[in-house]
């Protein structure tokens, strides 16, 4: 078996009434997220990879700190942005949780307002390249939380993302330029979709199942 | 060029950019204004030392217009911010501060990593451009040959280090007190004057840098670079490395 990009789940038109155009979709799903499908695959056999799964190798590579980058890298950016596609959607947006992810996130980060704003927060104070997330802690709780590159909560250990959003610079560039806080603004009210995420959250986080 | 006729050409250049980028795309913000804000720290934004289309050949005058007046002028601010509580290091030269990040509080510590790099990265970049590309002569040539392998070797892996920088950072040149040479990366807007070093040369290989008109395609911007490296400024550079007196 190999790694292959999935579809969209949406058209790459679905979300450019939402700030995201068909251009950012069409590169950062066919180029981007393809160039990291392809690395990877490129990689199985040298490195040894047959047979895991894409989050065994991902948290695999993270303990193995700068030896596992280059593995890293691609498999953790594959898994990444199989989570950001499904997080999105042409009905995301808005303050209106379902009441589980609203009850939980009341409870652990002190309501949706406080969460936007941490959410925000982190993305903002990412430097460089990578990402913001909102994970499940291995105690339970949720937490939000950073990486650079192509790492994510899962390589870092701590814990399993329901959300995430990429911070890359190819992931605003074309509809917000430099101004990243707006591109997370927009984001968090008008992309994420909440449905998606309570599901994440149920499940104990995304399966990607995909394997080498 | 005088300060004041750079200044003029950043102008023209800016107004220029903006009327053949809008048609493209309705952007979400306004462009902020060119104009410089008062300083409000030790450090300022140099103005750019020719028009924003004077490096047209690797890189258009929007993008040009955006790095500049956007993000260089961000870490200047940002490098500010950090510092304005410091006045004991407001004295400090860029180098000096980059170079002794460990004896600084550990509270402005990243915030000087990362925009005092920034600035100290950009302002450079700025200064091996606007030129024709070609090839280096003398001296830094006979450099080039022996300690990079020669000219086109040295093309060779001086890109391969910059597509391969994964994520956010830089491909240099260092270049020692006896005029050594060697090609580093570097992630985000870490610098060699953290080790004390020098960069000879540096291009820019974060996403804001090339994304306008290259997308994804990275190896295409690394490669049209060398059409606008300005080597006689390239050989300044040199000459004042092994004099002692290359600062950024």
């Amino acid at each position: 078996m190999a790694f292959s990009l999935p579809p969209l789940p949406y058209s790459t038109n679905a979300l450019a009434g939402q700030g995201m155009c068909q251009e950012t979709l069409e590169l950062h799903h066919g180029k981007h997220h393809n160039a990291y499908v392809v690395a990877l695959n490129g990689l199985i056999e040298s490195k040894g990879l047959q047979g895991k799964s894409l989050e065994t190798i991902v948290a695999e590579a993270g303990k193995a700190g700068a030896d596992g980058l280059p593995v890293l890298n691609q498999a953790g950016q594959h898994w990444n942005h199989i989570l950001f596609w499904q997080v999105m959607s042409p009905k995301g947006g808005g303050d209106k949780l379902p009441g589980g992810l609203a009850a939980k996130i009341d409870q652990d980060l002190g309501g949706l307002a406080q969460f936007k704003e941490a959410f925000k927060q982190a993305g903002v104070t990412q430097f460089g390249s990578g990402w913001a997330w909102l994970i499940i802690a291995p105690d339970g709780k949720l937490k939000v939380t950073k990486t650079p590159n192509g790492a994510n909560p899962i390589s870092t250990g701590e814990g399993t993302p329901i959300l995430g959003v990429d911070v890359w610079e190819h992931a605003y560039y074309l509809d917000f330029r430099n101004v990243r806080p707006n591109y997370l603004d927009n984001f968090l009210n008008k992309l994420v979709d909440w449905e998606v995420v309570e599901t994440l959250l149920k499940q104990g986080g995304l399966k990607s199942e995909q394997s080498a | 060029m005088p300060a004041t006729a750079a200044r003029r050409a950043l102008f023209l250049g800016a107004g220029a950019a903006l009327t053949l980028a809008l048609p493209r795309r309705v952007f979400a913000q306004a462009a902020a204004p060119a104009s410089a804000p008062p300083p409000s720290g030790p450090f300022t934004l140099p103005p750019l030392p020719y028009a924003n289309d004077a490096n047209e050949a690797a890189i258009d005058a929007r993008t040009m217009q955006i790095h500049h007046d956007l993000h260089h002028a961000a870490y200047v601010n940002n490098l500010n911010a950090a510092l304005r509580e410091h006045s004991q290091l407001h004295a400090l030269k860029l180098e000096d501060l980059l170079a002794k990040l460990g004896e600084l509080p550990e509270g402005i510590r990243a915030a000087v990593r990362n925009n005092g790099g920034g600035h100290a990265n950009h302002t450079m970049f700025w200064g091996v451009m606007g030129g024709r590309g070609g090839q280096p002569s003398g001296e830094l040539l006979a450099a080039i040959d022996r300690d990079l392998g020669g000219f086109d070797q040295f093309r060779t892996r001086f890109e391969q280090a910059a597509n391969t920088q994964f994520g956010s950072g830089w491909a240099f040149v260092t270049v020692t007190r006896e005029g050594r040479l060697a090609i580093q990366q570097k992630p985000n807007q870490d610098t060699p004057l953290m080790e004390g070093g020098r960069a000879l040369l540096g291009n820019d290989v974060w996403e804001h840098a090339y994304y306008l008109r290259y997308q994804n395609r990275r190896p295409e911007y690394t490669r049209a670079w060398w059409n606008v490296v300005n080597w006689d400024s390239v050989a300044q550079r040199y000459a004042a490395a092994k004099a002692g007196t290359l600062t950024i």
